[in-house]
C-alpha cells in the first residue's frame, strides 16, 4: 500500500482510529460479499440483473469515512455500493434494491444499485450518466444559499462519465460559484468496453481541475487511507467555504460491467489477473494484520459476521413481497393523476 | 402599466410575467430565478429587469450558456428544498436540456417512490411571427406533452399568465411554462391585483357558440377569436376555447362544447403531425364520435422543420385570422 513505508514498518493512518480502520475493512468485506451475492442470485435465476463494484472497495470505503452523516449530501452513480453502505445504508436495504421489493426506498422501481434515501442524504439518480451532477451542484448551491455551514456535497462518477457535457457544465458552475462540491472520479479504466485511450487523449482527469479553477488531485484508489485523506481534505475545504475540488482515484473494475456483459470480448484475462494482484481487500487486510490492528482471528470472525449479515439480509429481503401492480400508477404527480382533467 | 381601477391593472404579457415573478420572489426566499442574461440584462425581453438590484445575484443567477445544467441545477435545488424558476432564453434552446426535463425532472418523484420531489418551473418564450427564423420561433409543446410527470401551460392573456404562473410556482411538480413571444407586447389586458391562482388543467371558453367548437392556445387563440367574432357578421356562431393548459388538458370543457356544436376545429401553430391536435382528435373520436356531424379538422403548422427567416417563408408557415375564418366557414357549412 502506498501509505505503508515498508522500510520503517510504519504507515500513515491520517488520524483514523483503530476502530475506524476496522470499519473501513468491514465495509470492504461487505461490499465484496454483497457483490458476490448479487451475481449469485442472478445466476440462480432469482434476480434479473446485478452490477458489482469489485475493485472499488478501498476507494469507496475510504471516501465514505470522509462523509459526515446527517450533514453532507451524496450524489453517487450506480457503481457505488461501498459509498452507500459507508454513509449508512444497510445490507438489508441493498438487498431490497436487488430483489426490487415493495419496501425498497424506490419501491422496486429502479434498477439495483440505484439507491436513494432522503434521510441518509443520498440523492436519487438515474442510469443516465452525468445527469446527476447538475443536481449535486444545485444541492450545493442550496447549501451555500441558505448559509448552512459545515455541509458539502460529495458527487461521484466513473471515468466514462467525464466525457459527458453535463460533467463539464457542473464542474464549471460549481467553480464559478465556489460551491461546497467535491467531484470524486472513480477511474477504473473502462467505460463498459471502451478503454481510457478511446475516451480521452489526456488520461489524467485530475489535471482538468486547473482548467476550471479548482484544485485537482489524484490518489491511489486501491489504498483506502490515501483515498480518505484526499477526499477528506477536499470535503473539509468545501465545508469551510473554500470551494469545489476534483479528486480522482485510480482503481480497476474487476468484474464485467454487469451480469449482462462479457468483458472477455474486449479485454484480456491477463490484464484482469494483473490488476487482481493489486487487489485492495487482501492488501488492506495484510496492513491491519501487520500493524496488529486486527488479528487473524479477528479477520476470520469479521468475515463470518459479514457473511451472516449478508445471508440474513438476503433472506429477509427475499421473503418480502414485490410492490403491488397498482403501484405502477402512484407518485407520477402529487395526488391523483390524469393527463385529461375532468 | 396603467391602473384602471383599484382591483385590476392593465398589463401586457411581459408585464404580467414580470409582476408575477416579482411577487413570488418577494413572498418566498426559497424562490430563485436562473438562466442566461436574467441578471444585469434583466432577460432579453426585460422580464427580470432590475430583479438583480432588488433581490441580489444569489437569487437572480446569470448562468453560463449551458441549458442542460440550467435545468439540471434547478432540479437539484428543487430536490433540496428551494423553489427555482429556470429560464430557457428561447424555447428553441431547450433541446440541450431535454434529458434533464424528460429523463430527470419528470421522473424524480416517480423513481424515488415519492421520497424526492421536483417543484420546478421552467419558463420559456416560444412561437413565431417575430422574424425569429429557424432557431427563435419554434413551438416545443408536442415534444414534451407525451411525458408523464410533466405539466405544461401555455397561457395567452395577461390575467391567465398571472394566475397560471402563480399556480405553476405553487405546484409540487415540474411545470413547463410556455410564453408566446409574439403575444408578449401585442396582447394587453386587465390583470386582477393581489395574489390569485388559476388551476392547471382548466380551459377557458372565450366565446360561446352553437355551430362549431374551435380549440386553440397561444397566439393563435387570439386570431381564432378575432376570426370567430368576424363570422358573427355572417350569422355564424363559433365557440372558441383557450386550452391554457396542455398537460393536464381539460377534457370536460372540450367534450361539453363538441357535444353542443357537433363540430370540432383545432388550431395550433406547432406542426400538425403528432401535435397537440392529434391527441385532442383521438380523445374526441374515442369519447364523442357519435356526437359529430363533420370530420374533425386541424389547422396547424406545416410539416417542415421550422419557419424561415425570409418574410415569405415565415408568412407561409404562419396561419392568419383570414385563413382561420375560412376554415371555420367551411366547417360551419359542412
Amino acid at each position: 500500500m502506498a501509505s505503508t513505508d515498508i522500510a520503517t514498518g510504519t504507515f500513515e493512518r491520517h488520524g483514523l482510529s483503530d476502530e475506524q480502520l476496522r470499519e473501513i475493512f468491514r465495509n470492504m468485506l461487505l461490499q465484496r460479499q454483497l457483490d458476490n451475492r448479487g451475481f449469485q442470485l442472478n445466476r440462480q435465476g432469482k434476480v434479473p440483473f446485478a452490477l458489482g463494484s469489485e475493485g472499488h472497495e478501498a476507494l469507496q470505503a475510504g471516501a465514505a469515512m470522509a462523509f459526515n452523516r446527517g450533514k453532507d449530501i451524496l450524489a453517487p452513480y450506480y457503481r457505488d455500493l461501498g459509498l452507500c453502505l459507508g454513509i449508512g445504508l444497510s445490507p438489508y436495504e441493498i438487498m431490497l434494491s436487488i430483489f426490487a421489493r415493495a419496501a425498497d426506498h424506490n419501491g422496486g422501481r429502479q434498477f439495483p444499485n440505484h439507491y436513494s434515501s432522503k434521510n441518509a442524504g443520498l440523492m436519487s439518480f438515474s442510469s443516465i450518466l452525468a445527469a446527476h451532477l447538475p443536481h449535486a451542484v444545485g444541492a450545493a448551491y442550496a447549501i451555500k444559499y441558505r448559509g448552512e455551514e459545515g455541509r458539502a456535497v460529495l458527487a461521484t462518477c466513473g471515468d466514462g462519465t467525464t466525457s459527458e457535457g453535463e460533467w463539464h457544465e457542473s464542474m464549471n458552475f460549481a467553480a464559478v460559484h465556489k460551491l461546497p462540491f467535491v467531484m470524486l472520479v472513480e477511474n477504473n479504466e473502462w467505460a463498459i468496453s471502451t478503454p481510457l485511450d478511446k475516451q480521452m487523449a489526456q488520461p489524467e482527469i485530475w489535471k482538468r481541475g486547473a482548467g476550471y479553477g479548482m484544485p485537482g488531485r489524484r490518489f491511489n484508489g486501491f489504498d483506502p487511507l490515501e483515498t480518505y485523506a484526499a477526499v477528506k481534505e477536499a470535503m473539509d475545504r468545501a465545508r469551510r467555504g473554500g470551494g469545489p475540488a476534483l479528486v480522482e482515484g485510480t482503481c480497476y473494475r474487476y468484474l464485467a460491467h454487469s451480469t449482462d456483459d462479457n468483458d472477455m470480448t474486449y479485454r484480456t484475462r491477463e490484464e484482469v489477473l494483473e490488476q487482481r494482484r493489486k487487489d485492495p481487500v487482501p492488501a488492506f487486510e495484510a496492513l491491519l494484520l501487520e500493524h496488529a490492528i486486527m488479528t487473524a482471528q479477528d479477520v476470520a470472525a469479521m468475515r463470518k459476521d459479514v457473511l451472516r449479515e449478508t445471508n440474513e439480509a438476503t433472506d429477509a429481503a427475499e421473503a418480502l413481497p414485490y410492490p403491488d401492480s397498482t403501484e405502477l400508477y402512484t407518485h407520477v404527480y402529487e395526488g391523483a393523476w390524469q393527463p385529461w382533467q375532468s | 402599466m396603467a391602473v384602471v381601477s383599484s382591483n385590476s391593472t392593465v398589463m401586457n404579457n411581459v408585464e404580467a410575467v414580470r409582476a408575477t415573478l416579482y411577487e413570488a420572489m418577494k413572498n418566498d426566499d426559497r424562490t430563485l430565478v436562473l438562466g442566461e442574461d436574467v441578471g444585469a440584462r434583466g432577460n432579453v425581453f426585460l422580464i427580470t429587469k432590475d430583479f438583480i438590484t432588488e433581490f441580489g445575484p444569489e437569487r437572480v443567477i446569470d448562468t453560463p450558456i449551458a441549458e442542460a445544467s440550467i435545468v439540471g441545477i434547478a432540479v437539484g435545488m428543487a430536490m433540496e428544498g428551494l423553489r427555482p424558476i429556470a429560464e430557457i432564453q428561447f424555447a428553441d434552446f431547450i433541446y440541450p436540456s431535454f434529458n434533464q426535463i424528460v429523463g430527470e425532472a419528470a421522473k424524480i418523484r416517480y423513481r424515488s417512490n415519492g421520497e424526492y420531489t421536483c417543484p420546478l418551473v421552467i419558463r420559456t418564450p416560444y412561437g413565431g411571427g417575430v422574424r425569429g427564423a429557424l432557431s427563435h420561433s419554434v413551438s416545443v409543446e408536442a415534444l414534451f406533452y407525451h411525458v408523464p410527470g410533466l405539466k405544461i401551460v401555455a397561457p395567452s392573456f395577461p390575467a391567465d399568465v398571472k394566475g397560471l404562473l402563480n399556480a405553476a410556482i405553487d405546484d409540487p411538480d415540474p411545470v413547463l411554462f410556455l410564453e408566446h413571444k409574439k403575444t408578449y407586447r401585442l396582447i394587453k389586458g386587465e390583470v386582477p391585483n393581489g395574489h390569485y391562482t388559476i388551476p392547471l388543467g382548466k380551459a377557458n371558453v372565450l366565446k360561446d357558440g352553437k355551430q362549431l367548437s374551435v380549440v386553440s392556445y397561444g397566439l393563435y387563440v387570439h386570431w381564432a377569436l378575432e376570426a370567430a367574432l368576424g363570422l358573427e357578421q355572417e350569422g355564424m356562431s363559433v365557440e372558441v376555447i383557450d386550452l391554457r393548459s396542455i398537460r393536464p388538458m381539460d377534457k370536460t370543457t372540450i367534450l361539453r362544447s363538441v357535444e353542443k356544436t357537433r363540430k370540432l376545429l383545432i388550431i395550433h401553430e406547432d406542426n400538425k403531425f403528432g401535435g397537440i391536435g392529434a391527441e385532442i382528435s383521438a380523445m374526441v373520436a374515442e369519447e364523442a364520435l357519435f356526437h359529430l356531424d363533420a370530420p374533425i379538422r386541424r389547422l396547424c403548422g406545416p410539416d417542415v422543420p421550422a419557419m424561415g427567416y425570409a418574410l415569405p417563408l415565415e408568412e407561409e408557415f404562419m396561419s392568419s385570422p383570414a385563413e382561420m375564418a375560412e376554415a371555420m366557414r367551411e366547417m360551419v357549412k359542412f
